[in-house]
C-alpha cells in the first residue's frame, strides 16, 4: 500500500553544524544507537564471507578461520557484540514506548515490557546456542 | 495537504523487522562465531549452515538487517550534515541493502 507524506520543500530544516551530536549526552547516546547498526551489519558481513569459505574448500575456511582468531578480529567482535547488546535494550525499550502492551486496558510499564523483552531475548539466545552444538552435521 | 505517494512504508517496515532480528538473534551470533569460536571455548560447527532450514534462518538473519543499517545509516549521515544529499544517499543504502539481500541468497543458495 501507498502512503503520502507532505512534500519536503515546504518543510522547515533548521542548519546545524555537524557535531551538534557532540553536544549532549543524550544526543551522543541517540548517535551511537545509530551507529550499532553499522557494526551489527559489519558481523553480518563478516558472518556471509564465512559462511561462503564453506563452498571454497577446506583451505579457504580454514584460512578465513585463522584469520578470526587473530586479537584484531577478537576485539572487533567485542565491540560488535558492546553495540549489538546497546541495541538491544534501547530496541526494547523503544518499542515499550511506541507499541505499549495493554493488559486488561492498562498500559504495561516501560520496565516491565523492557525486561519481559530481554528474558524472552535471554531464552531465544539459549535456544540458539543449543541448536548449535546440538545440529548434525549436514552432508 | 500537498500529498504525494512514496515506497516509505516498505522500507520502515524492513527497518522495524530488521531491528527486531538483530535485537533478538544477532549478538549470540556474535558470541558464537566471533568470540566463542575463535578462543576455543565452543567447537567450530560450520557445516550445520547446509541445513536448509538453518539457510532460511541464515538468510533472515543477514538480510533484514541491512535494511535496519540502511534506514539509520542515512539518516545519521543526513543528521551530520548531508542533508543536501539525502536523496542518494538513500538510494546507495537501499541500495546496498538489496544487493546484500541478493548476494546472501545467491551464497546461501549455492551452499
Amino acid at each position: 500500500m501507498m502512503a503520502t507524506r507532505p512534500d519536503p520543500a515546504g518543510l522547515y530544516h533548521p542548519a546545524m553544524p555537524a557535531t551538534w551530536w557532540l553536544r549532549k549526552r543524550s544526543y551522543f547516546l541517540f548517535m551511537l544507537r545509530e551507529l550499532s547498526s553499522v557494526f551489527i551489519a559489519g558481523f553480518l558481513v563478516v558472518l556471509l564471507l564465512q559462511i561462503a569459505q564453506i563452498s571454497s574448500g577446506e583451505d579457504a575456511r580454514a584460512a578465513f578461520s585463522a584469520m578470526l582468531r587473530s586479537p584484531g578480529w577478537i576485539l572487533f567482535h567485542g565491540v560488535a557484540l558492546a553495540f549489538a547488546v546497546y541495541h538491544s535494550v534501547t530496541w526494547f525499550y523503544t518499542t515499550s514506548i511506541v507499541m505499549p502492551l495493554r493488559v486488561r486496558g492498562r498500559e504495561l510499564p516501560r520496565w516491565l515490557f523492557t525486561a519481559l523483552n530481554i528474558g524472552a531475548w535471554a531464552g531465544v539466545s539459549l535456544v540458539i546456542l543449543i541448536l548449535y552444538l546440538a545440529l548434525p552435521a549436514s552432508a | 495537504m500537498n500529498g504525494r505517494k512514496t515506497l516509505e512504508p516498505l522500507w520502515w517496515g524492513l527497518f522495524s523487522a530488521g531491528g527486531v532480528v538483530a535485537a533478538f538473534l544477532v549478538p549470540i551470533h556474535i558470541v558464537i562465531t566471533g568470540i566463542a569460536v575463535p578462543l576455543g571455548w565452543l567447537p567450530d560447527a560450520q557445516e550445520i549452515y547446509r541445513h536448509w532450514p538453518v539457510r532460511l534462518y541464515l538468510f533472515i538473519l543477514i538480510a533484514l538487517p541491512l535494511y535496519h543499517w540502511a534506514h539509520r545509516f542515512q539518516f545519521a549521515l543526513s543528521d551530520m550534515g548531508m542533508r543536501g544529499i539525502h536523496k542518494p544517499l538513500a538510494v546507495l543504502c537501499y541500495g546496498a541493502a538489496l544487493l546484500g539481500t541478493v548476494i546472501a541468497g545467491w551464497i546461501l543458495l549455492r551452499l
